[in-house]
């Protein structure tokens, strides 16, 4: 850090350039935001082409209602919702097992199960043998096939593991002497004390969760078990050859005014992911700190 | 690694078997989902050597080798695929890799903590959002009607750019936009290594009349080198991913040629299109690639520094 408090006048330019450089920056991230906001709030759209929009035209909150109207929207709301919350606990309850009992020295076969785990995350089986194989399962069109893959991510099983052997062995030690399960102390002693790392990897799944798209596209066939993502990405990519290869139209909402309701739809999708944001965003970059240090 | 050794054996024995016990169950659902899910896959991976009829299903679809690599190498439709991931891949990280060291050094300088803590709050959302949601929100500001992008195009006395639809913008629009939203959330990882360096080798360097630039060029930027170089492997072993998710979010018809990767090929054609196996020898291809890259990058920085992963 520098200590000089010593300004000379190329300091002083260097910082001009960098507070408007990096202003400069946020405005790009948040003219597009302000621009689609604008444009979900207007009747018809941008038509009178003068100078940049930032203000609907014609206000209105009709593209909302209308949106509001629809049930798949909500059916997809309600699906994500389920998918991200039983996803979420459920990965972090199998994940923080698997990561308690390879992190236990006293593991049978330790390395080759540790192994076993990493080895995943540098191979699969790419997009086509895994349809196969979930086909065979008798997964596909079943809400599981949205959850139970995602429950061992060896990414996240081998940050838990790494956190769980930097906690004192005394404290495992004293509760076996005292006759205690390892599931009570896995439970009881160390999750309590692993607050920050598992908050960060249930925070991690359930973004990834709720913006999951591309194995609903997959394995889903029945509209009312589809996601948010996939919902949005219907609408959006109306009338586009994308479109026809998934199959399929969602029952119109556009009327004349597509691109209006696609905004309003958009930032339909957008708000619980931007309400939570600032309150979550300090656990995600704290967890890249944990992980690059200990990774 | 000494767990495995004879050493640990002794200590293994120490515990009791109830407690081994416990721990073997809690770690069943971990095996039986790696199981199911990544190494059952794995298994079927083998249709890529076979000529996998549905009827038949996987085992009893006959052998055929290396053919389906062959017609895969001999395509002209998949060199133009894997032509297009790797140039897509290279301009992502000739422009994507530096943004968030630059970026980071640039905030670094920042003495303003409430500005700073702001640029932070605002360059990290595009991170969290989906390419659904920001493909949507980029098809209605790059418009050629009406949209932000073109609005301002227009002001300056230029013509509408279609830039979505026009090979000739479309991979610039596909890097700028990657940025745009991996950019910020980018430099936590270099902040970090940052805030780590001694605080002395700065005021030491002030001391010897170091400027602003110098001391960034010789203290901060050979402190973070192992992270950079770190992540630098791992984007090697990306570069046949080339960003699905984008693509397919962004991409149509018109612009295939220049944005068709090896992903969205297989999709399509052994998906949809329903070449199973010739879907499977494509993505098993990439694999391996990806697999040989991180291998071969990592063995380079081994041999001329200590930096490697492994």
């Amino acid at each position: 850090m520098d200590t000089s408090i010593k300004m000379n006048r190329g300091d002083i330019i260097f910082n001009i350039f960098n507070y408007t450089f990096l202003s400069l920056l946020c405005l790009t991230i948040l003219l597009p935001f302000i621009y689609l906001l604008a444009e979900s709030f207007d009747r018809i759209g941008n038509i009178k082409a003068t100078g940049i929009y930032l203000w609907p035209q014609e206000f209105t909150i009709d593209n909302y209602l209308a949106i509001a109207q629809n049930t798949y929207i909500w059916k997809g709301y309600l699906n994500t919702v389920i998918r991200t919350v039983v996803g979420t606990i459920l990965a972090v309850i199998v994940t923080a097992m698997g990561a308690y009992a390879l992190a236990q020295k006293c593991f049978p076969h330790r390395t080759f199960w540790t192994l076993f785990v990493v080895f995943t995350m540098f191979f699969s089986g790419g997009i086509i043998p895994t349809y196969l194989w979930i086909d065979r399962l008798h997964l596909i069109d079943n809400r599981l096939v949205l959850i139970l893959p995602y429950l061992v991510n060896a990414y996240n099983l081998v940050l838990i593991r790494n956190f769980f052997q930097q906690i004192p062995a005394e404290l495992q030690e004293s509760a076996r002497i005292d006759g205690a399960s390892e599931y009570t102390i896995l439970f009881k002693i160390i999750l309590p004390v692993s607050k920050p790392i598992i908050a960060t990897i249930a925070l991690w799944l359930a973004v990834g969760h709720w913006n999951a798209w591309f194995d609903c596209l997959l394995y889903i066939k029945d509209t009312n078990k589809y996601v948010l993502q996939v919902i949005l990405q219907r609408i959006i990519l109306q009338g586009t050859e994308q479109m026809m290869q998934s199959g399929g139209l969602i029952e119109g909402i556009y009327e004349s005014r597509p691109e209006v309701i696609k905004a309003a739809c958009i930032f339909f999708t957008m708000l619980p992911i931007l309400c939570v944001y600032p309150f979550i965003q300090k656990y995600f970059v704290k967890g890249i700190f944990i992980g690059s240090i200990k990774g | 690694m000494l767990i495995g050794s004879k050493k640990m054996s002794s200590y293994y024995n120490r515990h009791s078997h109830t407690e081994n016990y416990q721990l073997v169950l809690m770690f069943l659902p971990v095996l039986l989902c790696l199981l199911l899910f990544n190494y059952g896959p794995m298994y079927g991976l083998v249709i890529a050597f076979k000529d996998y009829q549905f009827l038949k299903g996987i085992e009893n679809s006959p052998w055929i080798g290396l053919k389906n690599f062959r017609d895969l190498l001999s395509a002209p439709s998949f060199k133009e695929v894997f032509r297009n991931t790797i140039v897509i891949s290279l301009l992502k990280l000739m422009v994507g890799f530096p943004a968030p060291i630059i970026l980071a050094l640039l905030l670094n300088e920042i003495q303003n903590k409430g500005y700073k803590k702001l640029v932070q709050t605002i360059s990290y959302l595009p991170h969290f959002l989906s390419w659904v949601v920001l493909g949507g929100l980029f098809r209605q500001v790059l418009s050629p009607s009406g949209g932000l992008v073109n609005e301002i195009i227009q002001m300056f006395g230029g013509k509408p750019i279609y830039f979505l639809a026009d090979p000739n913008h479309f991979l610039g629009m596909l890097v700028i936009t990657d940025v745009w939203k991996e950019a910020g959330w980018g430099t936590i990882i270099y902040l970090a290594a940052i805030t780590s360096i001694n605080p002395e080798l700065y005021e030491s360097a002030a001391i010897d009349g170091a400027g602003r630039f110098q001391k960034m060029w010789f203290i901060t930027l050979p402190d973070i080198f192992p992270v950079i170089v770190m992540l630098f492997i791992l984007s090697m072993g990306n570069i046949v991913n080339a960003g699905f998710d984008q693509i397919f979010n962004l991409y149509n018809p018109a612009v295939y040629q220049v944005s068709d990767i090896i992903d969205t090929y297989v999709y399509r054609k052994g998906l949809v299109g329903m070449r199973y196996s010739y879907g499977s020898a494509a993505g098993l291809f990439k694999n391996v690639i990806s697999f040989m890259l991180v291998f071969i990058t990592n063995m380079i920085v081994k041999k001329n520094s200590d930096n490697s992963i492994w």
